[in-house]
């Protein structure tokens, strides 16, 4: 057997990604340090973002810091931190992994940017429970370890319709937050500067969305792995222009391969979904196996969490009630499996391939059949991998492997 | 060098099964007959096993490695097979191989040294879906070895005392560790060896009646139905369905690999594969 060479297709916009996300770091460790001027509000990935940053908050992600620590890996050394102090294996391992890292007073942000030898110093926490629970725990763990106020939504789970009063309950619930919001900041909340943050939130999540939404093309001009990293701004910067002006510089790159007809993945023959958490640690392993299967995974529910399409700066409350509440985590089994058909349609999807996270049930949908009634009604193979986000003491690398190359070898069964 | 491939009878292709705990061997004939095969302990050194079985299977198929046009590596060290000209997953190579035996709808339940797959096949061969043991090793090969080991029975005598049995003692947990407690509990209970090495076995089909339903005609292949034929009956009872054994199980995928080698495009006679493996 000959090794072939991999050729890989870097993204180029990879460098103002890091810049973008440098700043941001740095900004935020600035302001931590009382080197100048502002207040750190943490947020949960699909909380409101939005009211923060009206209210002038730079927004720390602790689900973004956790993802560092999957993606380094150095969460093997945290979680058992977390897990002595009382917080089980069994439950969201970005919180154990963050929870121990905090523990040992450490952060991989560090190794990344010289100079930063913490997260920043929380003035407020803000969640919203439209995912799990575990991110409530996770926030109040923090508020009484650093003293701040913890404030969050509540709202309604695992919806089929989604009816006026609980998008009214959810906008109540918002406005509650305000009070405490204006005393942390010492600003008073301005209904203009919320439009305007969720106008640019808007046009953040739409130019996230065309270019998800560009992997549409065959062959796919990029993949889930490169997705999950060019999310950063979508999470961490929504709400600024910042965001904004980098995801206008990868669609021009992502086009650009488009029209030259180049692929992420050279001779792609299968086009698969991934359903489910990435699993950090080994998405460069993941990445190069599919490469080598001439496999291209372009579609995943995970990178579109983060495309809010309801948001209105017209009606900036409702809007934004709906927007986080409707999304795919909180939904029922019969209107996650429609979106699922839908994606699996417009992006000629071969198969899926669902990531049953032992951490996260949450965002583990192979759990009530699904997988079985999607094969059914659309017609294509499914494979369900046991592994985590996170914890890697989950996930046996050579069954994975050989699951997968199953799974392409039925693929090819089917051609 | 010799005109092979112009003659069918001339033609001959192998297939190696490099598994966690035992390596197959199996050489055959374009006809698909085979001429030779040998089973072996995997060891640590996997490539020096392969090496050894491939030689072995070859004398008995009285063949020189020069006259195997085309060699399909299978099993978990696969990968490590550096003679082979190419790889295929085990899921793909034990349902191969009970194709050809039985070329109709089926589900292959293949029981291995530390995993357990489930496959369905169509009648024309093609996998509808597949399933294989999440994480551990619960149910599979290993977990039988350990249980041996903490009774202190030699594992092949397992099949014998299990059939004394009429009844089996049940257990009830998924690991094996802490299966071996239960059983050292049950023996302090003064329950009967024969009733708990059946206990053993129906956890092994329990293990299997978890992954996915038995559709078609149930064909097993694997070490472990090879060794102890009892875990297809007590699948059979607890399924309520006939559940045939493949000839010969445990080198079922290296049989397909075989099948595999002897399909490939490759095997196709060309300059390239008509070169003695040695020389390529
Ligand atoms: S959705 Fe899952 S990964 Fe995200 S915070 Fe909740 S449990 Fe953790």
């Amino acid at each position: 057997m000959t090794e072939k060479k991999l050729l890989r297709k870097p993204i180029k916009a990879a460098k103002q990604l890091g810049e973008v996300m440098r700043d941001y770091s740095y900004r935020m460790d600035r302001i931590s340090k009382g080197e100048e001027e502002g207040k750190i509000a943490w947020c949960t990935s699909v909380g409101p973002a939005e009211l923060l940053c009206a209210l002038d908050f730079e927004v720390h992600y602790p689900e973004n810091h956790g993802a560092m620590l999957g993606s380094t890996r150095l969460a093997m050394d945290y979680i058992p931190l977390a897990n002595a102090i009382g917080y089980s294996p069994d439950i969201c391992s970005y919180l154990t992994s963050d929870v121990g890292c905090y523990l040992k007073g450490e952060t991989p942000l560090s190794r990344a940017y010289p100079g930063i030898d913490s997260v920043p110093r929380p003035d407020i926490l803000a969640y919203n429970t439209n995912q799990c629970r575990d991110v409530r725990e996770w926030f109040e763990y923090y508020g009484r370890e650093f003293n701040v106020p913890v404030v969050g939504i509540n709202p309604p789970h695992g919806l089929r319709e989604i009816v006026p009063a609980e998008i009214a309950d959810v906008v109540q619930q918002m406005k509650d937050l305000i009070p405490t919001l204006e005393e942390v900041s010492g600003q008073k909340f301005d209904i203009d500067k919320f439009r305007e943050s969720m106008r640019l939130s808007r046009e953040c999540s739409e130019l996230w969305g065309h270019v998800l939404g560009l992997a549409r093309n065959v062959p796919s001009p990029w993949t889930f792995f490169d997705g999950t990293i060019h999310m950063g701004p979508a999470v961490c910067l929504r709400g600024s222009q910042r965001a904004n002006d980098y995801y206008q510089i990868l669609k021009a790159e992502l086009e650009e391969r488009v029209a030259e007809g180049v692929g992420a993945v050279e001779d792609e023959r299968f086009r698969i979904y991934w359903e489910g958490m990435p699993i950090w640690g080994r998405l460069r392993a993941l990445s190069e196996q599919f490469y080598e299967l001439k496999s291209c995974v372009l579609v995943s529910t995970y990178c579109n969490s983060w495309i809010f399409s309801a948001f209105d700066e017209n009606r900036p409350f409702e809007s934004m009630a709906q927007a986080y509440t409707e999304i795919f985590i909180n939904r029922s089994e019969p209107v996650k499996e429609r979106y699922m058909e839908k994606l699996v349609e417009e992006f000629k999807v071969d198969g899926i391939i669902f990531h049953d996270s032992k951490t996260c049930p949450n965002n583990s949908n192979s759990r009530y059949g699904m997988p079985q009634r999607l094969e059914k009604k659309l017609g294509i193979p499914t494979l369900t991998i046991d592994a985590d986000l996170n914890d890697l003491r989950m996930y046996s690398e050579e069954t994975t492997r050989t699951n997968i190359e199953a799974f392409i070898e039925q693929l090819e069964e089917r051609e | 060098m010799s005109q092979k491939g112009v003659n069918l009878d001339d033609r001959y292709f192998a297939g190696l099964d490099s598994g966690t705990s035992t390596t197959k061997a199996v050489v055959i004939d374009a006809r698909k007959g085979i001429l030779g095969s040998f089973v072996r302990r995997s060891g640590a050194n996997l490539l020096e096993s392969a090496e050894i079985a491939f030689e072995e299977a070859l004398k008995r198929a009285r063949l020189n490695r020069d006259d195997i046009e085309y060699v399909v590596a299978t099993g978990f060290g696969r990968r490590s097979i550096s003679f082979a000209d190419l790889s295929k997953t085990e899921i793909s190579c034990h349902s191969r191989g009970c194709h050809h035996y039985f070329p109709e709808e089926i589900t292959v339940i293949d029981i291995g040294g530390q995993d357990n797959k489930v496959v369905k096949l169509d009648a024309g061969g093609r996998k509808t879906s597949f399933k294989m043991n999440r994480k551990c090793a619960a149910g599979t090969g290993a977990f039988l070895e350990e249980m041996a080991y903490k009774l202190d029975v030699p594992l092949h005598e397992l099949e014998d005392l299990a059939r004394k049995s009429s009844k089996g003692t049940e257990l009830g947990s998924f690991c094996t560790v802490f299966t071996a407690t239960e059983v050292l509990d049950r023996i302090r209970g003064g329950k009967r060896l024969e009733d708990i090495v059946r206990g053993l076995f129906s956890s092994v089909a329990k293990r299997i009646l978890e992954m996915d339903t038995l559709t078609g005609r149930v064909i097993m292949s694997g070490g472990v139905v090879a060794h102890n034929p009892i875990v297809a009956e007590i699948i059979g009872e607890r399924a309520k369905k006939k559940v045939e054994i493949a000839p010969h199980p445990q080198e079922m995928g290296a049989f397909g690999a075989a099948l595999f080698a002897a399909e490939s495009q490759a095997a196709e006679p060309t300059q390239e594969n008509l070169l003695p493996i040695s020389r390529r």
